[in-house]
């Protein structure tokens, strides 16, 4: 077999590399140009309407047949738990968490429900060396655990740290995290189960840019009610979940500092070698070892056939 | 000034009546077709019906307050004053006959999206009544709690695993701290 590796074939086998990334690079570039389905849903959360019911927990649980909780949904006890210095946190048992925040400039506690925001252009996507992740033109983005390899990157590379790993199943470990009701509702048109629950409509479902179209209004309409800003509508370039808040977003424990570009063009430069480093590195060395290895395993033939 | 409260209780009594699909002869609007207790179902589901006074309610508050321009009383809000200052009274008051029950369905948000529709963020049934009801209530220290108007179904207390439907086990990763 190795034999065979002469230098016409290493040279054809690194030419042959060579073109599958310059073809990978093509279809980067057609990746950079995207900025998201035009006719892809989402959800607006208003912060000033949540009253921390936890009826959007509760029918998550129940759409997506998630565990028992540990305690009931109507139980208030749960805002304040502290879980290693943190508040709740969304995980194997549930797609999406309510948290409370006491804001000192507010006579009541602010409520802020979070789950995945279905980026625009995912960064659990993009980190996916096996595409288990899929951004569907309805908005969700979803996931495949048939082809998960449980690398966990996809944790790691979310900016909102949503995706959680299922540890307590030895033999169906996956990946835990919202779909935005994919299977069941979202890809007949239908809002998911949090937003139908939602008791006050701190939750809107609609079209993205029907959404933003909503949010200006109210914030315009609204005068001096909420900050003039859209969380989402930039934020990791673009979430199809949006926020409006009536307090600065760092007081409702939201991140300000997520990047207002989609997190893929961090590491666009430094990903696009991977593909060549993967196809022409294992010829290219493989070739080093051959001709640096030529002359002796020459001598030793003919050693060899001396000896005979 | 009697004529206009009885005009407001009217206007009421249409609401209402249209509320439990009852429908009252459009012309005659009197102070008695005004029920004084409204039990609202439409939604009801993990919740039991809720028994609504509406007659301690106009005590309250002013028709507008809840009815916005529909009973024939200019609106106080300037945005809403844009086209409705001299808007008649509304053949019907209902809040259901704005306030659709089927939010987010695909004819609702197509209404939504259409670019000449100014009303793209009106709210839905439900989210109508507890907009209103549980913001006037706050400011003046109405019921806020929810189970200050709501009583658990048997399909309420299952949704919420609580009731007979709690959940017995202590082992979950949640009550280890």
């Amino acid at each position: 077999m190795l034999k065979k590796l002469n230098r016409r074939s290493f040279l054809k086998t690194s030419l042959a590399g060579t073109a599958g990334a310059a073809l990978m690079k093509g279809k980067k570039a057609e990746a950079h140009s995207f900025t998201g389905y035009d006719d892809g849903l989402g959800v607006l959360v208003d912060l000033t309407r949540c009253v921390g019911c936890r009826s959007c927990e509760a029918a998550c649980n129940k759409e997506q047949g998630l565990p028992e909780p540990a305690k009931p949904f109507d139980d208030m006890s749960v805002f304040d738990e502290i879980h290693h210095g943190q508040k709740r946190r969304t995980d194997e048992t549930r797609y999406t968490v309510v948290n409370r925040y006491d804001v000192p400039e507010l006579d009541h506690p602010l409520f802020r429900k979070i789950q995945c925001n279905h980026c625009q252009e995912p960064a659990c996507l993009t980190s996916c060396f096996v595409n288990a992740y899929t951004k569907t033109p309805e908005g969700a983005v979803i996931y495949n655990p048939d082809v998960c390899v449980g690398c966990r990157t996809c944790m790691i590379a979310c900016p909102f740290y949503i995706p959680t790993f299922r540890y307590s199943s030895a033999f169906e470990p996956r990946v835990m995290k919202c779909i935005f009701c994919y299977d069941t509702r979202l890809k007949k048109g239908l809002p998911p189960a949090c937003v139908e629950a939602c008791p006050n409509e701190a939750l809107t479902f609609g079209k993205r840019k029907d959404l933003i179209r909503i949010a200006r209004q109210r914030i315009r309409e609204h005068e001096g009610k909420y900050v003039d800003h859209i969380y989402g509508e930039h934020e990791a370039g673009g979430t199809a979940w949006m926020y409006i808040s009536s307090v600065p977003f760092e007081k409702a424990g939201f991140d300000i500092h997520v990047p207002k570009e989609p997190i893929l063009n961090y590491v666009k430069d430094f990903l696009s070698i991977v593909p060549m480093v993967l196809t022409i590195w294992p010829g290219l060395f493989a070739g080093f070892h051959l001709l640096a290895t030529r002359k002796e395993k020459a001598a030793q033939v003919t050693q060899d056939e001396k000896e005979v | 000034m009697k004529s206009r409260k009885k005009l407001f209780s009217a206007s009421m009594a249409l609401a209402l009546g249209a509320m439990l699909s009852w429908s009252p002869p459009l012309a005659a609007m009197d102070e008695e077709d005004a029920p004084d207790m409204v039990q609202i179902d439409i939604l009801a589901n993990l919740y039991a019906p809720v028994e609504f006074d509406h007659a301690m309610h106009v005590e309250y508050a002013a028709c507008v307050e809840c009815h916005h321009h529909t009973t024939g009383t200019k609106p106080s809000n300037p945005d809403c004053l844009r086209c409705h200052e001299n808007s008649p009274e509304a053949e019907s008051v209902a809040c259901s006959d704005c306030h659709t029950a089927d939010r987010f369905s695909k004819k609702d948000l197509e209404e939504r999206s259409e670019p000449t529709n100014y009303h793209i963020d009106k709210p839905g049934l439900k989210g109508a009544y507890h907009l209103n009801c549980v913001g006037c209530h706050k400011i003046i220290g109405g019921p806020a709690d929810c189970f200050e108007c709501h009583q658990y179904t048997e399909a309420g207390k299952k949704r919420f695993n609580t009731g007979e439907f709690a959940p017995k086990s202590t082992g979950h990763s949640d009550s280890h701290h």
